[in-house]
């Protein structure tokens, strides 16, 4: 909570703790230590609505407002209905039929690879990003930014011109300029022409750049990504002495170790790790054990059975610790850091032994070469290659050290070798490491050229910029991170008439081809199948996969020597690591107002990134949440404010990059700090030696950490396997049950569908892909930063995190809340318009358009899930932004409460098909966004009057609990107890 | 001492105050009148089209299904205003010159849409399916009126709430046989009440009166 200025006192915290005992739940560090200022903000009526009722109006204003706005409100009510106009069709699409949407299935690359989508399209326009189910790395599921790429398409502010030197040009003369240039190089073989992509696993665009490089003999072309994958890659190389791709079979691991691996929201296997973890989670003899050793505490680390909070820079110690307990022959440890874990180490370790071939050791990409490498041995040593680790050819296009390329690049334009230099996509002078000056070095290149979507840092420094296509506007291909190619189709036109990389490296070298023809012909070229090629592009097209591109295992063996361990650096002050930001990752989804807002997973931080430590450095430090501090590291400094974390590891901080631009868009710039500024080439992700100085200036947070609090009941419930064994029905210990009839209300009969939902806590990573496919899928509004911090935030679902025990070792849980859809709905009896009221399947409708803005609902809502438009905060002007909506859901407008309606479109959708074709609706058919994006399948939906159903059996099972059941609510939406898996090894030293 | 007031005053008074009562529940009866006025729902008014286009004379005289232009109805939320293909498809040899159709074979030519004016607008937060309906056997005519006899077509009903709701509520009243659906001249042979709980039960219709029904 921002608002409380003074700093917190640890010492008493953890006396405070100490004092609890067991595992108190506790949500944030003022909660815990139970600041005055904290104190009165849970005693006002609504906490959300404090800092709104503190700007007083005096009465008199009040009464004049309240009689000009009903004088307004009774003149508005004399208007007849707008007329409307009907615009047909002139030949109308075949199978388009209007008001059901078409389904494309196409992929969304990130950092190169790609993850499967299906792309919901009502009549040509795509309103919403769904998993696609048959792509590998999809499985079904869908992450927050890819969801988002969607609202990218309609970004207001994207580039929507060709423009040089700031004026707008026409394509024809880009192409004459460029065309000049290259004619120019063509007799020195092209010397001078330089070319940097991001990552590059389309094969289409592979072979392009290849033909110009045939053509161009002398000409280079640089791959640089500023969040890649580097390590990884020299990793593989220094083990198996090729860029091998290792991915790793979590569904058949019984123990799998996270070396610093943000499993679930890094990588281009991010959403099928997450299915795979999930599926072996659920109690029972099947149930698989995951240990994480992390630095900033990540959705791994928080589904982890066992959670150790290391600095970054020592996780090669205890990787190597580990090695060497495994009896592989490995360079000795520093054994500084690693020394107080032994008894973890060798309980990792016996486990480890114990399944072997059954386990899998999963190195961060972060980390450093060598820790790849030790990951390799170890996997080797333990027998998993070829079971739960599988190796592939590379997956990139061309596998390169993105570093050194990068560096080349500059160094080849500091000597002036570089006359023409072609960007396709990225944004190297915002995000290249800042020791190499990339944008000095950019200043000596004779024609700069750039295709970007935004007109960013580097467009403003290049002779031209081209606009180019979304990736729903183009037409190409791309891998996953098994191989598997998707053919990505457009789902509409360019908006602004941009083109593809594929578009403006063909109309370089021959004539102007669209992107279809290029990627076609390609394809059509590599087609060896002998069977009908429109049959296999169709049957590509419509599945979203080509098949048999998966790259076969193949078997790798240790090479000697593969064991270089990292140059000790200086361990004195503090260690500084950098991460993509969950959301944003490099920077490229910076205006992107879905993902700003959306709450980061553990810090539940939006519109923000932070210096982020641990509560035991902050005290020693002196420093408190919203303290800005100059983070200083080998001559460099940002300043940048503080955000203490629980569980963070100790003298170590960790910072987001991707925010803090200086061009890009409205809701980019002036967002955040700006962490590359820090960042070198040589310490990409962890930088020794930092310093933090506190400047005396404060930053205000948008953090929903603390809003809406319920006050330490048992909400989340959570027990260890043991536990279940012996007590299945732990959920319900020291619960009170109400009898159902307690109420003056007459009961609902439920004679049709009955709606039900139920959330299994123990599968929950606390993603937010749910909140993110609610908002797209139910209209919602972004109200911006300082809305946010009022508690205005709108998201139907949000998705509560509580820590647990310990205050620098937390367990941390995780709470999906969305609207509970009680049976004994307390909004509904209060509302005096009748608004909202019960349907004949459960649901608390929400009538928007008779609701008066009385908030009496939300103030009756034990669960805090309601959502009020305090403002207009549906754009009603913006023509891109209303194409983005969904035309089954209502837009809200001022002065209307909203909430979760369990998707009433989907279910009304559902039951009309299903009773046009005389049939009941079959369980499963029916999904509800956040269940359908949910990488985990914890959230089941379905209809509780059947037995047989899904959702009714979880319901049947003793873990099932209804969130504060005991006000007789009788919410629909309940919740499975999450139960973790702790080595019994280890159990002495987790009680302790 | 006088009286102040006039012995009148009292009738003065008790009129004023009846008058007052009745000044008031004539104001309310007045704007429930206006707000079910045809000037407010439209009903009943017609609205002047790009193309003179009649329902009487190619529904009516010539006998064309609703179908053969609002092909999605049986199936789809909207019924399908028809593209100009439609249209051409018989205006490309009978009338191919003539000079009502100029705007249909301009369109044509163009590519660019016919606009039509909306008769029948529902509110943005009504979620109104025609798929469903005419599957549970009622009539076109039961909303649109006799769309057969209509020149230029006007609403038939004033579409407000509490009429949707007389059907939703008593749906027995307005059913019909799904094979009738599309004849806007069928009627009842003998008791529709009869008929209609019949066909409640036989199509499984609910009387389903919840807002989500039809708002989201």
């Amino acid at each position: 909570m921002t608002s409380a200025a003074a700093p917190i006192d640890l010492t008493a915290l953890r006396a405070r703790l100490a004092g609890r005992g067991g595992r108190a739940l506790w949500r944030s560090l003022d909660e815990l230590a139970e600041s005055p200022a904290f104190l009165e903000l849970l005693h006002e009526e609504l906490p959300q609505h404090a800092a709104a009722l503190a700007r007083s109006v005096d009465r008199r204003q009040f009464l004049k407002l309240m009689a000009a706005s009903l004088g307004l409100a009774g003149l508005a009510a004399c208007a007849r209905p707008p007329e409307d106009k009907i615009v047909p069709y002139v030949k109308q699409p075949e199978e388009l039929v209007l008001g059901e949407p078409l389904f494309y299935a196409t992929a969304v690359p990130l950092g190169g690879f790609a993850v499967g989508v299906l792309a919901e399209s009502h009549e040509g326009r795509p309103t919403k990003l769904e998993g696609n189910p048959t792509h590998p790395a999809s499985l079904g599921a869908i992450d927050p930014p890819t969801q988002a790429t969607l609202l990218g398409l309609y970004d207001p502010e994207r580039s929507q011109t060709i423009t040089s030197a700031g004026k707008i040009q026409t394509w024809s003369g880009f192409l004459a300029a460029v065309r000049a240039a290259l004619d120019a190089q063509r007799p020195r073989g092209g010397a001078g022409l330089h070319v940097l992509t991001e990552t590059v696993t389309s094969p289409t665009l592979h072979a392009q750049l290849r033909a110009l490089l045939a053509e161009f003999p002398q000409a280079t072309w640089h791959q640089w990504e500023p969040a890649g994958r580097d390590a990884a890659r020299a990793g593989a190389l220094r083990a198996f002495g090729a860029p091998v791709e290792t991915r790793y079979d979590l569904a058949r691991a019984d123990v799998v170790l996270a070396l610093d691996a943000d499993l679930f929201a890094t990588g281009p296997s991010r959403l099928r790790y997450a299915r795979e973890i999930a599926g072996r989670r659920r109690p029972g003899p099947g149930m698989s054990r995951l240990y994480a050793v992390e630095s900033m505490p990540t959705t791994t680390g928080a589904v982890a059975d066992h959670r150790l909070a290391l600095a970054a820079a020592d996780v090669e110690g205890f990787t190597r610790t580990v090695a060497a307990e495994l009896g592989l022959a490995v360079a000795a440890a520093p054994a500084v850091a690693v020394a107080p874990h032994h008894a973890w180490v060798r309980a990792l370790v016996d486990d480890l032994r114990a399944h072997r071939g059954a386990c899998a050791v999963v190195p961060g990409e972060h980390q450093p070469p060598a820790v790849h490498a030790l990951a390799h041995a170890i996997n080797d040593a333990l027998g998993n290659g070829g079971r739960t680790v599988i190796h592939t050819d590379a997956v990139e296009a061309a596998p390169t050290d993105q570093a050194a390329s990068l560096r080349a690049l500059v160094a080849a334009m500091r000597a002036g070798a570089v006359e023409v230099l072609l960007i396709l996509g990225g944004n190297p002078v915002y995000a290249a490491p800042a020791d190499l000056d990339f944008a000095g070095a950019l200043g000596k290149v004779a024609l700069r050229v750039h295709l970007s979507l935004h007109q960013d840092e580097t467009s403003e420094l290049c002779h031209w910029h081209l606009n180019a296509a979304h990736v729903l506007e183009a037409w190409s291909d791309a891998r996953a991170h098994d191989g598997t190619v998707t053919i990505l189709q457009p789902l509409i036109a360019p908006l602004y008439g941009g083109r593809s990389a594929h578009e403006v490296l063909a109309a370089l070298t021959g004539p102007e081809r669209p992107g279809h023809d290029v990627v076609r012909e390609h394809w059509q070229g590599v087609h060896s199948g002998g069977g009908d090629f429109e049959a296999f592009w169709r049957r590509a097209l419509n599945d979203g996969v080509v098949p048999d591109t998966a790259l076969a295992p193949r078997t790798v063996a240790l090479r000697p020597g593969w064991d270089v361990p990292t140059p000790a650096a200086p361990a004195a002050g503090l260690e500084l690591v950098f991460r993509p930001d969950p959301y944003l990752i490099d920077g490229r989804f910076a205006n992107n107002g879905w993902l700003q807002e959306l709450p980061r997973p553990i810090t539940k931080l939006t519109w923000d990134n932070a210096a982020l430590l641990a509560p035991a450095t902050a005290e020693r430090l002196g420093v408190a949440n919203g303290d800005v501090v100059e983070v200083a590291v080998g001559g460099r400094s940002a300043h940048a404010p503080v955000w203490v974390v629980p569980g963070h590891a100790l003298d170590s901080v960790t910072v987001h990059l991707g925010y803090g631009r200086r061009r890009g868009g409205a809701l980019a710039t002036g967002v955040g700090f700006d962490a590359y500024a820090l960042r070198t080439a040589d310490a990409p992700s962890i930088a020794r030696g930092a310093a933090l100085r506190p400047t005396g200036r404060r930053h205000a947070f948008a953090c929903t950490q603390d809003h809406q609090s319920m006050e330490g009941r048992a909400l989340v419930r959570a027990a260890t396997l043991a536990e279940w064994r012996a007590h299945p029905d732990f959920a319900h210990a020291f619960e009170e049950t109400p009898p159902r009839d307690r109420t003056l209300y007459p009961p609902h009969a439920y004679e049709g569908y009955a709606w039900g939902m139920a959330i299994d806590l123990g599968a929950c990573i606390g993603c937010n892909a749910c909140a993110l496919a609610c908002q797209a899928e139910n209209n919602v509004a972004v109200v911006g930063k300082e809305e946010v911090a009022r508690g205005h935030e709108m998201h139907w679902l949000r998705v509560d995190r509580y820590f647990a025990g310990d205050l620098d070792a937390p367990a941390i849980l995780h709470q999906p809340v969305p609207c509970m859809q009680c049976e004994n709905a307390p909004c509904e009896v209060v509302c005096p318009v009748n608004a909202t009221n019960h349907d004949g399947e459960g649901l608390n409708v929400m009538v928007y358009n008779r609701c008066v803005g009385t908030r009496y609902c939300s103030n009756n809502c034990p669960y805090k899930v309601r959502r009020f438009n305090f403002y207009l905060y549906s754009d009603w002007t913006t023509e891109t932004l209303k194409m983005a909506r969904n035309p089954d859901v209502t837009v809200r407008s001022r002065g209307v409460m909203e909430k979760c309606t369990y998707c009433v479109q989907r279910i009304n959708r559902a039951r009309i098909h299903a009773e046009e074709a005389g049939r009941r609706i079959a369980d499963g058919e029916l999904v509800t966004a956040c269940q359908q994006a949910c990488p985990t399948e914890a959230i089941v939906f379905g209809d509780v009057n059947d037995p047989t159903s899904r959702v009714a059996r979880l319901k049947a099972d003793p873990r099932n609990y209804a969130l504060l059941g005991e006000l007789n609510t009788r919410p629909r939406t309940t919740y499975l107890a999450a139960v973790r898996n702790p080595n019994p090894a280890l159990a002495a030293e987790q009680r302790s | 001492m006088p009286q102040i007031f006039h012995r009148s005053t009292n009738t003065l008074s008790r009129l004023s105050i009846f008058g007052a009562l009745f000044a008031l529940a004539a104001l309310l009866w007045g704007i429930a009148a206006v707000n079910r006025s045809a000037y407010m729902t439209g009903q009943g008014v017609a609205r002047v089209q790009p193309v003179q286009f009649s329902h009487k004379h190619h529904a009516g005289q010539l006998g064309i299904d609703c179908r053969y232009c609002h092909t999605q109805v049986e199936t789809a939320a909207y019924a399908g205003i028809p593209p100009t293909q439609t249209c051409m498809n018989c205006h490309a040899q009978i009338w191919a010159d003539s000079a009502f159709l100029a705007p249909v074979r301009a369109s044509f030519r163009t590519d660019r849409s016919l606009v039509w004016q909306k008769v029948h607008v529902l509110p943005d937060y009504v979620y109104f399916n025609h798929g469903i309906h005419v599957q549970k056997g009622v009539g076109c005519v039961t909303c649109h009126g006799r769309v057969d006899r209509m020149n230029q077509v006007y609403r038939a009903a004033s579409l407000q709430m509490e009429w949707c709701l007389a059907c939703h509520r008593r749906p027995e009243r307005y059913l019909r046989p799904r094979e009738r659906v599309f004849d806007l001249a069928w009627r009842p042979r003998g008791d529709q009440a009869a008929l209609g709980r019949r066909l409640v039960k036989a199509y499984g219709v609910r009387t389903r009166t919840d807002c989500s029904a039809c708002h989201r």
